[in-house]
């Protein structure tokens, strides 16, 4: 069985952005990049069904900029056994990102996609489902355990108050949530060896999917900030501004 | 114009997620339909009708939506789909699973975590970890939408008497299958709505001692229990405790961090709180820039130390 993991290039998560003066978006030139913090875990999660027996090959993806390569790169070095990168500069939104893996998961013959449940940048947490829903499959989302056998998936989901568990019908589509797995330190060798791996190009028009954005942004603001608050000596100092200043107990 | 608001419910009560949701949808300007699919879901239906602002009741019975399967849920709302211009769900687990399979099945695109309605397709969504706040407008004709609970204070959930009206279920997906579930009890508010909320992070340094030293302090206040990342991440507290970006969006009167440092992303998921006290015995952590108090304590000693005044 092939498994289909698709990753994102983010500006990484220890990076506060800055909102662009004229409104336009964030400044994320000449800032850190790295992989989307739930796609590392879903790299991890198929390394760990290869490494099972379970899963025959592991394909990422990532669409984007020529940049996205380097993501690719250590995806592979994570162990991927091959990329693809489908590139453009064009603004690509959840919709379009959905129908882009679709097409991919055709052309493979794919029995299992693993996502993030959510990209730290635009914070939509939609592709997996948009992508299970293209292709008619059913989804796990927000998973914390996966095991297959049987043709079948069963993922333990996070749900509000614990977890519960769906069995899917092959192919489906899985998010990950953080306390799937945590993934390995890529090791220097590795990283090496994930140069030689082979990494295809295409563009969205060779996969026959439109991109044309659905949502226009209109402008991009920094939220209001807070007004600077107060140091307290002590706890009896803190109950009493509680009590009698803020009066929220 | 109307509005479909999908409840977020467990076939017996309406969840507040909802209550919150309704509000969204009459910003948006629209007659609000609400979905109750559930299985043996009635009393959730008749709850739906008593909330103020809701026109009618859509109730659709059937075992395979007991659980809120998200394939199942999406049959429903798509053969309700033609009759409305707004489709609207909770930014919650239940919400976030099902919406983009809607908007997916009805080629639109969907819009995350809305915070404010500046027009019938014009919205407000944080991004970047609320660092950057986007005004986005849609360019579909079908607006589906999630909700963040927390920007939109929650409809009366009396005072309603909207008509019930009963459908027939959409064929069942035989593609998945609700194997169980394992939830606490747990007599706590919710945290999404509970007016305190005391919150521990990887300073605890274990699931024992947060335990030990957070639970007499949230039993004090009758509060809601969180954790950062780092704590969840740590094992020292469950997953549906966490506060931040990719967990729980919350905004109580207050909020008490613990042994926080306040990383960008646990930030995003509480600095809308009414009032933030921060407990860190490092000065220099980010959390006392967005605390309205800042004690630099030891947290093992000053939380007992509140437990104890309080």
């Amino acid at each position: 069985m092939k498994i289909l993991v698709p990753v994102k290039r983010v500006v990484d998560y220890n990076v506060k952005v800055r909102v662009k003066s004229d409104g336009s978006g964030v400044d994320i030139a000449n800032v850190k990049m790295s992989m989307n913090p739930f796609d590392e875990i879903a790299i991890e999660e198929a390394m760990r069904l290869k490494e099972k027996g379970v899963a025959t090959e592991v394909i990422a993806i990532s669409c984007g900029p020529a940049a996205c390569s380097e993501t690719l790169r250590t995806a592979m070095a994570i162990g991927a056994d091959r990329a693809v990168l489908v590139q453009t500069d064009d603004e690509l939104q959840p919709l379009a990102v959905a129908k882009i893996i679709k097409a991919l998961m055709d052309k493979e013959q794919v029995g299992l996609v693993i996502l993030g449940k959510q990209a730290i940048d635009d914070d939509c947490n939609q592709t997996g489902q948009m992508l299970a829903a293209l292709t008619d499959r059913p989804q796990a989302t927000f998973a914390s355990k996966v095991e297959v056998a049987d043709g079948k998936v069963k993922v333990t989901r996070e749900v509000d108050g614990g977890s519960e568990t769906l069995h899917l019908s092959l192919p489906a589509i899985i998010t990950t949530d953080l306390r799937l797995n945590e993934p390995r330190y890529v090791t220097l060798p590795n990283i090496m060896k994930a140069k030689k791996k082979p990494l295809d190009t295409m563009s969205p028009a060779d996969l026959r999917v439109d991109t044309t954005p659905r949502i226009k942004t209109i402008k991009v603001v920094e939220p209001p900030a807070r007004a600077a608050g107060i140091k307290v000596a002590d706890v009896a100092a803190l109950i009493d501004k509680l009590k009698n200043e803020a009066k929220v107990i | 114009m109307s509005s479909l608001v999908i409840a977020e419910h467990d076939n017996s009560s309406i969840k507040p997620s909802t209550l919150n949701t309704i509000s969204a949808a009459l910003a948006c300007g629209a007659d609000v339909h609400l979905l109750v699919a559930g299985h043996n879901a009635a009393a959730a239906a008749a709850a739906g009708a008593q909330i103020t602002g809701v026109g009618k009741v859509i109730h659709v019975d059937h075992d395979s939506l007991g659980h809120g399967l998200a394939e199942n849920v999406t049959a429903q709302v798509l053969a309700l789909a033609s009759g409305y211009s707004h489709i609207l769900f909770p930014a919650t687990v239940y919400g976030k699973n099902i919406a983009p399979r809607v908007a997916a099945k009805l080629d639109v695109a969907q819009v995350s975590d809305i915070t404010k309605v500046l027009a019938a397709d014009t919205f407000e969504r944080p991004i970047y970890a609320g660092n950057a706040i986007a005004t986005v407008q849609s360019l579909d004709a079908t607006k589906v939408l999630t909700v963040r609970t927390t920007a939109f204070d929650p409809a009366a959930s009396t005072g309603g008497s909207a008509a019930v009206e009963t459908v027939a279920a959409q064929s069942a997906s035989a593609d998945v299958q609700f194997l169980g579930s394992e939830i606490a009890r747990n007599d706590r508010p919710e945290l999404t709505a509970a007016k305190i909320i005391v919150s521990g992070g990887r300073a605890l340094g274990s699931n024992e001692k947060f335990m030990e030293v957070m639970t007499p302090l949230a039993d004090k206040l009758g509060a809601a229990m969180g954790a950062s990342r780092a704590a969840v991440d740590a094992g020292y507290a469950p997953n549906d405790w966490q506060v931040g970006q990719t967990g729980k969006i919350v905004a109580p009167q207050l909020y008490i961090a613990c042994g926080i440092s306040g990383a960008i992303q646990h930030l995003a998921g509480m600095k809308d709180s009414k009032v933030i006290v921060a407990i860190n015995k490092d000065i220099e952590a980010p959390i006392f820039s967005v605390a309205d108090y800042g004690l630099e304590a030891d947290l093992f000693t000053a939380v007992p130390e509140m437990v104890q005044a309080l």
